[in-house]
């Protein structure tokens, strides 16, 4: 074994180490941040394994999509929705938890079964490596045309979209004394300072 | 073409002829370079350290640090020490994981781009296909870090100024990356190395900041906003508000961050300097040169001149970057928040879009001009 062979092979298994290890924990932590912050790290490594596949812009475009776009929009959502949920026990929530278990189970010995029994076609054909963009380029502009514009039209009006939602200025008009509708109100409302409830007869 | 000189050839070949095996040579190769950066990268701290506090004296006509070292320039090492020895403190209720993983998730990407960042034809440690991509890629990971460390520290100043960081820190991606998109289409490759040999040839003149002014102004603004300089600090804004996600943060944790964001600075500077001032290309052109007295391109002496030149030459233009980006910070007021990104979201992703359709259109009607 050259020493390339072997950093492959070391990489390799700690890079699937991380992978599963990271998904187990996303999905198995109570800590709905940590799931978060586990999913960033799930994708990382799968980019690093796309890189020992020679697909280095796919790796660069996975870092960029999911772990700079994502997993922040995830982690934004999590910290900022502020949901208070009662705890209630459910009686028998074994029940749910072994069903689960058995379905997941169950897919995943069959997708090993599957796994072990295709009889994949593994290309001789040498990796594309750095001209993979030019490839990826000529194929977006001849054969995948038309998936590639829709998407990128998609983007735009995404991109607009988010440029006009942020020029909007929303200035509602409430005509004085009479009361403020629910929907613009804060459910922080800022209160009177106690100082200034606490004195009434001082006010001049 | 001048290849300039080959460092990795030269050097498994002279431990092959004292009997090393070829594959041995190339595995003592290959930490050095990466050594080599990452001690460039740290030293360059201490030197923009040391440049932000005379330069920001001499804007307040006061002198500075004066006594560590000849001229204070020991003072950086000074804080540095300062930090290490200053007790490492996790605040109570704290989540200690989170707590130590965030700076380390901030600082590691910026230290990992230097992988692209050429010194030279062959002075890079590696020249990946994808380079500014990688880099655009990398820095995104950056918004993680701050999120981490501001939920971690169980404080919501700290959520809070995380949160705004983070957000600081998409927005201006996006300009960025359509401004380094401009610069792609007229070299026709990621690669920082094409980039800037697309730019070699015509000394100043063929620099991309004359075809590309409105990119080199969009691409500085949103890197000193992803660097957090001012007038774009307000996550931490030193001592006027609470210093945001870093609030909680004491000792070399505190010092990460610290680095991180010179690093940056400097990285920045560095990333500028090769899309946009030539990398290590002189503004009079040394091939130029040296045809005009007729040395040839491949002669030994010249090519170590033109490699160290080269060095010089994207130092020279990282460190006038850093030079203008501290004269900012006395110069600029800071931004507040809604005007931050307003500016980010409303003036700057506008003006980058249309800046990447007129070099599309100036690219197909003047191929000549802009690398069609």
């Amino acid at each position: 074994m050259t020493l390339a062979e072997g950093v492959q092979l070391v990489a390799f298994g700690i890079l699937t180490a991380m992978t599963l290890g990271g998904a187990l924990g996303v999905v198995l932590l109570d800590n709905i941040v940590y799931s978060a912050f586990l999913l960033g790290g799930v994708f990382t490594s799968m980019s690093g394994l796309y890189i020992l596949l020679n697909a280095g812009f796919v790796a660069a475009a996975q870092v960029l999509v999911y772990v700079g776009a994502v997993s922040v929009l995830i982690l934004f959502g999590i910290m900022l929705v502020n949901k208070e949920q009662p705890f209630v026990a459910v009686k028998q929530a074994w029940v749910g938890k072994v069903a689960t278990g058995a379905v997941c189970a169950g897919l995943f010995a069959l997708l090993t079964i599957s796994t072990l029994n295709t009889p994949w076609a593994i290309s001789t054909e040498v990796p594309t490596g750095d001209m993979a963009t030019v490839t990826i380029g000529i194929h977006f502009f001849t054969d995948y045309l038309l998936p590639f514009e829709l998407a990128s039209v998609l983007l735009l009006i995404a991109l607009i979209g988010a440029i006009v939602l942020a020029r909007r200025e929303f200035i509602p008009d409430v005509a004085p004394g009479s009361p403020e509708s629910e929907a613009l109100q804060l459910p922080e409302r800022p209160r009177e300072l106690v100082s200034s409830i606490a004195s009434p007869d001082t006010e001049s | 073409m001048n290849q300039g000189i080959d460092l990795q050839g030269s050097f498994v070949n002279t431990l092959v002829d004292l009997g090393l095996p070829a594959g041995a040579a190339k595995a003592l190769w290959l930490p050095l370079p990466m050594v080599v950066i990452l001690v460039g990268a740290t030293v360059s701290i201490f030197v923009t350290v040391w440049l932000e506090r005379k330069i920001s004296a001499a804007a307040q006509q006061r002198i500075g640090p004066e006594f560590a070292g000849p001229l204070g320039t020991l003072q950086a090492a000074a804080d540095g020490i300062k930090l290490i020895f200053k007790e490492d403190i996790t605040p109570a209720k704290a989540d200690p994981i989170l707590f130590t993983l965030g700076p380390a998730i901030v600082v590691i990407p910026v230290f990992l781009s230097y992988l692209i960042v050429p010194f030279g034809q062959n002075l890079v440690i590696t020249d990946i296909g994808v380079g500014i991509f990688l880099w655009i890629a990398l820095s995104s990971i950056a918004p993680i870090g701050l999120l981490m460390s501001g939920y971690s520290s169980n404080n919501k100043y700290s959520l809070l100024g995380g949160l705004r960081a983070a957000a600081q820190s998409i927005s201006y991606e996006i300009p960025m990356a359509l401004a380094v998109l401009a610069v792609v289409l007229m070299s026709n490759s990621l690669s920082t190395i094409d980039i800037v040999n697309q730019q070699s040839g015509y000394g100043i003149l063929g620099w991309n900041i004359w075809r590309q002014p409105a990119g080199f102004l969009i691409f500085w603004i949103a890197a000193l906003a992803e660097c957090e300089r001012l007038p774009f600090d307000l996550p931490e804004a030193e001592e006027e508000l609470v210093a945001g996600y870093q609030t909680e943060y004491t000792g070399m944790k505190f010092g990460l961050f610290y680095v991180g964001s010179y690093v940056n600075l400097v990285l920045s500077a560095l990333i500028v300097s090769i899309l946009y001032l030539g990398g290590w290309e002189s503004p009079v052109s040394v091939s130029w040169l040296a045809s005009l007295i007729g040395v040839s391109e491949t002669t030994p002496w010249l090519q170590v001149i033109t490699a160290s030149l080269g060095i010089m030459m994207t130092l020279f233009k990282a460190y006038a970057l850093v030079f203008i980006a501290v004269l900012l910070r006395w110069t600029v007021p800071r931004v507040r928040i809604d005007q931050l990104l307003d500016f980010g979201w409303k003036f700057l992703l506008p003006v980058s879009l249309v800046n990447l359709l007129l070099t599309a259109a100036l690219k197909l009607t003047f191929p000549m001009a802009f690398g069609g």
